[in-house]
């Protein structure tokens, strides 16, 4: 005899259709308007960042940079909803949310000009720098989860991956691990339908990725992840259900990535633009704005005053940025080890010195 | 003072770690209600209970990424991979990760964890469980590599790699896990990383070793002294990074060198040292630095395993060929 021994289902999410209406009752306890307010400046922020970054990297002041262009609303929603004693741990694409977290302007661009201190945030001294290799960070996410519950203290992790990561053998050990230790991990798989230039058809055969945390016997949601409202509520949901003992959430933030992978990318080069066309009708920042014009009395003078506002901030971060000096050479060896190993002594110096002879690396450029 | 073999004397540099520094904690495959294949956490999880010896899922790249990630958190995870031949899937971990965290934060976040896996051939194991490749992991930066050769010196560096604020693979000697009883001062002290230890002077020759092959070339020490030639044994100990001054000052001495390693020989720290006496004492040298080691080859399985293991008597030939060179 075949019985059915387990059955699952899928749910969706989303609070505002593409114009910013509402699709049906809100619940009592929706962002407040205040930190949707907040949420909507700094997913102003993250794109007039993103856009001066590709364009100092366009004109040779900064390194290569992915662009998070079309995903503001995933980034700064799930950080919204994080206290300031969670941990959050990015993958490379999460500016808003750094920003959110406070990381500095500085910082970010001081990291993608490619230097270290901007990983040594200010701010939120024990969240994990950006991680480059793919879904690496999530097992990192369940190592400090595991260290938050060994002291009993009521904090969450929140760990952002792709849709690319999630075919990654660490997605799966991670979420594996959550699971079996149930562990306050929020994972966020952030869809945003390519992984470089393989779209998300060819990642998976499975129907969402959300799906992917029944295999582990953790719960999910696909969440509209261009709609700030559903984004913050699931994710504070899931992080207050996580802190009080509840266990791993997994949410796949279903959006589009608008722009290329990095500067170093053509996406015209695998894809159409009538796709990207389609999505730009999906745009989260109009359709918050819109939100807040009809419910939180939004003016144009508030628009105009938020635009100004983040500019002025971001052109002081730039010229900061600009201004940066150099890290002695020696920093390359200072940070290696807690102490410097006797044995490394020698090449040290001879950074040193070969600073001094050759400081601008005329033989590479 | 107390009598014990390696493996006990690490399951002693555990519990007293974990006895001494609530911060510690064990986890892998097997070491809680098991104590560990070899026994390595036997009685430990009984001890301090299953929130400090955590038996994890089967998955080693998750292993070191939860040490990782606790390390950043303040603990110290001592994390152990069941066998060297099985922690391959774990390497991205420990060279993207593990050795990168302090630098590439500026210090900001550090991963003080322990990495300990058996390893060597010589105990008739199946295939892929008896690998010596150390070399991999010597060649990653921000991380240590140390390898005992005896069980006090397996309680000290234990105790030290634990106590250490960077990230460090220890390696141990499985042949030699239960080979030797050795009376040693368990008084709780760990013992110097990133030095070499002089286990017998000599006036003739210098000869390098670690690990399991230490045994080796102490037997092969005494039987050139019978001959009337004098060896000094240096146990490299740590081997990443390694301490090149003791092993130069004792060249320079006796102007002849022989490095005895198990792993292949091919990209090995053999060649690295050899090539580090090469730059600063190739003046103080009477004869070529000669290596005994593992053939570049694949560990052969148990029946042909003690041909690829350096013999005793191979390193006194290597050695009579370098006091007999012109």
């Amino acid at each position: 005899m075949r019985t059915a021994v387990a059955q699952f289902e899928i749910e969706h999410l989303g609070f505002l259709d593409p114009a910013g209406d509402l699709l049906g009752e809100l619940p009592a306890d929706i962002g407040s308007l205040e930190q949707i307010k907040r949420g909507y400046r700094l997913m102003v922020l993250t794109r007039l960042f993103d856009t001066r970054a590709v364009n100092l990297q366009r004109t040779g002041q900064m390194g290569t940079f992915p662009s998070s262009l079309g995903q503001e609303a995933v980034t700064v929603g799930f950080s919204l909803a994080m206290q300031d004693d969670d941990r959050f741990l990015p993958s490379y694409r999460e500016h808003g949310a750094q920003l959110c977290r406070g990381v500095t302007l500085l910082e970010q661009l001081l990291y993608w000009g490619g230097d270290e201190r901007g990983s040594d945030f200010q701010g939120p001294r024990k969240d994990f720098p950006l991680s480059v290799p793919i879904a690496t960070q999530c097992l990192h996410a369940t190592g400090i989860a595991t260290a938050i519950k060994l002291r009993g203290e009521q904090q969450a992790v929140v760990v952002c991956c792709g849709d690319g990561a999630t075919s990654k053998g660490d997605f799966y050990e991670a979420i594996n691990v959550a699971g079996v230790w149930n562990l306050p991990v929020l994972f966020v798989v952030t869809n945003n339908h390519w992984a470089i230039s393989v779209p998300r058809s060819a990642q998976s055969k499975a129907e969402t990725l959300a799906q992917k945390a029944i295999a582990a016997g953790i719960d999910s949601l696909q969440v509209d992840g261009n709609d700030l409202l559903a984004m913050e509520y699931a994710s504070r949901q899931a992080l207050e259900r996580a802190r009080a003992g509840g266990g791993p959430f997994l949410i796949e933030a279903l959006t589009y990535r608008m722009g290329d992978h990095t500067t170093a990318d053509d996406a015209r080069r695998y894809r159409d633009d009538e796709e990207v066309s389609k999505y730009w009708q999906q745009d989260p920042i109009p359709r918050i704005k819109a939100y807040l014009v009809a419910h939180a009395g939004w003016s144009k003078d508030d628009e105009e005053a938020l635009q100004n506002d983040c500019k002025q901030q971001l052109e002081q971060a730039v010229k900061d940025y600009l201004a940066t000096e150099p890290q002695p050479p020696e920093a390359m060896f200072d940070y290696l080890y807690a102490n410097l190993p006797e044995a490394y002594a020698t090449q040290r110096q001879q950074v040193i010195d070969k600073a001094s002879t050759n400081p601008n690396g005329a033989d590479h450029e | 003072m107390s009598e014990q073999t390696l493996i006990e004397a690490v399951n002693l540099a555990l519990l007293h770690a974990m006895e001494q520094d609530e911060e510690v904690v064990l986890l892998g495959e097997d070491v809680g209600a098991n104590g560990g294949v070899f026994r390595a956490t036997d009685g430990l999880q009984q001890q301090f209970g299953p929130d400090r010896v955590m038996d994890t899922p089967l998955a080693e790249n998750m292993i070191a990424g939860l040490a990782i990630g606790m390390a950043a958190e303040g603990l110290k995870p001592v994390a152990e991979i069941q066998f060297m031949g099985f922690i391959y899937p774990a390497l991205d971990q420990i060279i993207s990760h593990a050795g990168r965290l302090r630098n590439r934060t500026r210090g900001r976040l550090s991963c003080p964890m322990v990495l300990r896996a058996p390893f060597g051939a010589g105990i008739h194991a199946p295939e892929h469980h008896s690998e010596s490749t150390e070399a991999l992991f010597a060649h990653m930066p921000g991380v240590r590599v140390v390898i005992p050769s005896s069980p006090g010196r397996a309680y000290g560096l234990l105790l030290a790699a634990i106590a250490d604020p960077d990230p460090v693979v220890f390696l141990e000697p499985k042949r030699i896990y239960r080979l030797v009883k050795e009376e040693f001062d368990a008084n709780r002290e760990p013992q110097p990383l990133d030095v070499c230890f002089t286990l017998r002077s000599g006036e003739d020759i210098t000869l390098v070793s670690w690990g399991a092959s230490v045994v080796e070339t102490g037997e092969a020490a005494t039987q050139l002294a019978k001959q009337g030639i004098s060896a000094e044994v240096i146990d490299v100990a740590t081997v990443s990074p390694i301490d090149m001054t003791t092993i130069l000052e004792s060249v320079a001495k006796t102007g002849r060198c022989v490095i005895i390693h198990e792993a292949a020989r091919s990209g090995g720290i053999g060649a690295d040292i050899a090539a580090g006496i090469g730059e600063h004492c190739l003046l103080d040298l009477l004869a070529p630095v000669i290596r005994v080691t593992g053939y570049d080859t694949i560990v052969p399985m148990a029946r042909m395993e003690h041909l690829y293991l350096p013999a005793v008597d191979q390193i006194v030939t290597a050695a009579i060929q370098t006091m007999e060179f012109e």
